[in-house]
């Protein structure tokens, strides 16, 4: 594909050779990286796929030779084009860098200088390697243009703060292929977009660096990425290379059981939802022998209305209808009285919510941030609202939890208006319906040990006394499989999986039906994903909990969701079982997210 | 911006007025009375007592007192002092001075303060970045009078390196010790704070992209981190200008400099309600367009800021 790799053929590009890494640290030295060894030949892609901790980006940062400033190359060889730059000099690291090792970092938003224009820092690019000549403006337009920045020229006298995410990646792509180098190193390049635009920017990078013949250092957790856009996979797991070689091959066949367990978690190849150890006891039970109407899988009648009415037998009325398992579900325990699988715990109706915009001179413009949606939700069942950011659905969740008035329309919790709530029945109301948000970081008091986080609703709400309180404590902990020493730690002392646990064992606390999850595993690595959704999976089949679960990853709602409502700018564009959205999707919007999911193309 | 601009103007209205009234208050409010203080407590002969009285109003009542005050400074007439001077014509004479020393303690505060940051924020952990740090600590423990005594008598006397004492006209280089003086805990301050911001600023991504592209080091740093780390700083020393003219007062004492703060100072012994009120009233001007220089100094150092 590109004449200039013919010649060199033979000769790697890059390679790195028992590469070790130590970072200095008040409690001494941590070797991030051990023996690391990967090839990369002209043109080529390779992809290196590991968990955060795995040292992945360390490693291909020593490449540029951009380690922080307490990391050092303890041992090995980097080679590039066969001179060894591991512990180069600071003038010919320099030399290198922007012309022959470029950089695209991960995160659009806080790579770019807030107080520069573009232009300027595409320029400062092609000046600070000897390639800005007299006409630089036009040469800074066409490299924009080449990134796919429409109107270049314009757009490169604005500030980062005026262009989108997806832009702003564009940008930095521009600026890391705009001295033409040899290798360029893409640190999660998309993973902090939207996966519609994750799809264009990868695309296009691949369309440019094919042309160019620039070989790829692609970083990325995302194994079905990896897949879809290396020729070769590198897993690296704890600071070693646990496998490598074609990512096909690694993918059909993973030797090394790390790779094995990715391979197995990986969301974007996942087929099919979650079943919870009893459900699937339930269903071996019922295909021995039982007749259930199994016929009833994919009709399309029962697609996105939930059966309300209560004299049909449970048997025969499945709370969801891609799920005959969950007829057979027993009826969850407890004080959830009276509590039917199929009966509408949360239903919304026509809810619309306004944003007044500051504009200019004191005008202000409207914004229809939710725009006429309505859902039901079965109790029992998992509703996801798919949708890109600024789709409206977080804005749907936090009418949901009552945290935000609706402008019109009503939400039905239990059949009583939620909107109207006051006092004491809003208090009840918040007892039943518990959140679960996105960043396990940013939503633990880092102030509050976990036994205090777990035991604050229960104080809120006057439940036992502290006795008891503990012993709830306990056994929510038991509960999300974490072990009861966990109480006197604090926040900052567990990872983000972990965290993760302590926040559902929060909402778990005050046995609520309903629980809302905004974005609830989208910070999370892959396996910790999976954990966490298998945890929510099996806690729904005990305790009949109901989810709406808001995601902007499809593949995440393959394995949770019964029904999905795909949102686009405000509006529902398509409602239906998780099934029927995944082999008939009817809007082309669903499509494209579909087509988005990376991987989702691959044959494994 | 220009809407934004004029708005502070307005803002600055009411903002004159309630300092005024509350100042020509407190002088009010004071105990003592300022005629008995002018003869020295000897007897007066009651029709002068009287006389004086009028001449400054201080037969009326404190509203009377405030309004009339107002009235004359519609036509821009500040009174007189005690001595029968125009209040104007002794500001004129002392605010030079003062705005002198503070433009000299703000220069030192600036050029040093961010100087010293940088290095120490980019050599943390190194020899000059712990030196300054004590030495910046040592400085802010320390109270002003004290450090200003100790540099009057050490440089002033036993070096002979400065006049002591600063002259009538207070020339610029008799003014550069007080100068030294009255900047130097704002000067820690602003090491301090750069240091700070400057490190943050390291470890920003944008620094490890923009090094990424092959830049030298002293381009990352100057076009890179300086100018983003410089935003806080900027608004501290703003709002320190305020704060180095009120400053002055004992600064001015120390050194005996013929400027507002010494000025204030008497008045305030006095009594002398038109020449306090007129002070401090220039003082919240000079505060309420320094802060506006600083948030329009914000919006040119941080595009991301706009004012409509």
């Amino acid at each position: 594909m590109n004449p200039g790799a013919a010649r060199t053929d033979d000769v790697p590009l890059l390679e790195i050779r028992d590469l070790a890494i130590t970072f200095e640290t008040s409690n001494g030295p941590i070797n991030a990286v051990r023996n690391a060894h990967l090839t990369i030949m002209p043109g080529e892609t390779v992809a290196i796929v590991g968990e955060s901790g795995s040292g992945k980006s360390t490693t291909a940062l020593a490449a540029i030779g951009l380690l922080p400033s307490n990391g050092r190359v303890s041992g090995g060889q980097i080679l590039f084009d066969g001179e060894d730059i591991a512990n180069a000099s600071e003038k010919r690291i320099i030399e290198l860098r922007g012309n022959s090792i470029g950089m695209v970092p991960q995160d659009p938003m806080s790579n770019l200088n807030p107080v520069w224009k573009i232009g300027f820092q595409v320029r400062e690019t092609l000046k600070a390697n000897g390639l800005a000549g007299a006409n630089s403006k036009e040469r800074v337009a066409e490299v924009l243009a080449e990134a796919g920045l429409p109107d270049a020229a314009n757009r490169a006298k604005q500030y980062p703060h005026e262009f989108s995410g997806g832009m702003r990646q564009r940008a930095l792509i521009a600026i890391g292929l705009a001295c033409r180098p040899r290798l360029l190193i893409a640190d999660e390049p998309t993973s902090a977009l939207d996966v519609t635009v994750q799809r264009q920017i990868l695309d296009h990078l691949d369309r440019m660096t094919s042309e160019l013949g620039t070989a790829v250092l692609l970083i990325t957790h995302d194994l079905g990425l990896a897949a879809e856009r290396a020729e070769k996979l590198v897993v690296m797991y704890k600071g070693q290379v646990v496998e490598s070689g074609p990512a096909l091959e690694i993918l059909r066949n993973p030797q090394h059981p790390y790779t094995q367990r990715l391979v197995n978690s990986a969301p974007s190849l996942a087929s099919r939802r979650l079943q919870s150890q009893k459900a699937k006891d339930a269903l071996a039970a019922a295909v021995a022998g039982l007749d259930t109407p199994l016929d009833d899988e994919n009709d399309p009648a029962h697609v996105g209305k939930a059966p309300t009415d209560a004299g049909l037998a449970p048997s025969s009325v499945p709370a969801a209808p891609a799920q005959p398992v969950r007829a057979a579900r027993p009826a969850p325990n407890g004080e959830r009285k009276g509590a039917q699988a199929g009966e509408t715990i949360l239903e919304v109706k026509n809810l619309t919510r306004v944003f007044k915009l500051r504009g200019a001179l004191g005008k202000s413009t409207d914004f229809k941030a939710v725009d006429d949606v309505s859902f039901s939700v079965p109790r029992g069942t998992t509703m996801a609202i798919v949708g890109e950011s600024g789709s409206g659905k977080s804005t749907v969740a936090q009418m949901a939890l009552s945290l935000l008035a609706p402008t019109e329309g009503s939400i039905l919790f239990d059949g009583v208006e939620v909107n109207s709530l006051k006092g004491k029945a809003l208090f009840d109301f918040r007892r039943r319906v518990q959140p679960i948000f996105q960043d396990p970081y940013g939503s633990l008091d880092p102030m509050f040990n976990i036994f205090r986080t777990i035991e604050e609703p229960l104080k809120i709400h006057k439940i036992g006394d502290s006795k008891s309180r503990e012993k709830k404590v306990r056994e929510l902990l038991d509960q999300v499989s974490m072990p009861a020493s966990t109480m006197h730690r604090f926040p900052n002392e567990l990872s983000g999986g972990q965290r993760q646990r302590i926040a559902i064992a929060r909402a778990l606390a005050l046995n609520p039906d309903v629980i809302i999850c905004d974005e609830a595993v989208s910070a999370l690595d892959v396996l910790v994903q999976a954990q966490v959704l298998n945890l929510l999976n099996e806690l729904q089949e005990d305790l009949g909990l109901t989810y709406l679960f808001i995601t902007h990853d499809l593949a995440v709602v393959r394995q949770i969701a019964d029904h999905v409502t795909v949102m686009q700018k405000g509006r529902v564009v398509e409602a239906a079982s998780t099934d029927e959205v995944f082999s008939n999707p009817r809007q082309v919007y669903t499509q494209e997210l579909l087509n988005a999911i990376p991987g989702a193309t691959l044959l494994v | 911006m220009v809407m934004f601009t004029l708005r502070r103007f307005l803002q600055l209205i009411p903002v004159f007025f309630g300092a005024t009234l509350l100042v020509y208050f407190l002088v009010f409010a004071t105990p003592g009375d300022p005629i008995a203080a002018l003869s020295g407590g000897k007897p007066m002969a009651p029709a002068v007592e009287a006389a004086l009285r009028a001449q400054y109003n201080l037969d009326q009542p404190f509203w009377i007192q405030y309004g009339l005050y107002l009235k004359n400074l519609v036509t821009l007439n500040l009174g007189q002092t005690f001595s029968g001077q125009d209040v104007s014509a002794v500001i004129g004479r002392a605010y030079p001075v003062t705005a002198r020393l503070a433009i000299m303690a703000l220069s030192i505060e600036a050029i040093f303060g961010v100087l010293f940051g940088v290095i120490a924020g980019l050599r943390k952990g190194k020899l000059f970045d712990g030196t300054v740090l004590v030495a910046s600590l040592v400085v802010i423990a320390v109270p002003t009078f004290v450090l200003g005594f100790v540099l009057q008598l050490v440089v002033g006397v036993q070096l002979g390196w400065a006049r002591p004492t600063v002259s009538g006209a207070a020339p610029w280089n008799e003014l550069l010790l007080p100068a030294i003086v009255l900047g130097l805990v704002s000067l820690a301050y602003v090491i301090r704070l750069t240091r700070a911001s400057i490190s943050e600023n390291m470890n920003a991504d944008y620094v490890r992209t923009a090094t990424a592209k092959g830049l030298s080091r002293t381009r990352v740093v100057v076009v890179h981190i300086l100018r983003n780390s410089l935003i806080p700083v900027v608004t501290f020393l703003g709002a320190d200008l305020g704060a180095l003219m009120g400053g002055a007062i004992v600064t001015e004492g120390i050194f005996n400099v013929p400027g507002i703060g010494n000025l204030l100072y008497k008045a305030i012994l006095k009594g002398e309600s038109a020449t306090v009120v007129a002070v401090v009233g220039i003082l919240v001007i000079v505060f309420v367009v320094a802060n506006l220089v600083v948030d329009l100094l914000y919006a040119w150092l941080d595009p991301r800021i706009r004012y409509v």
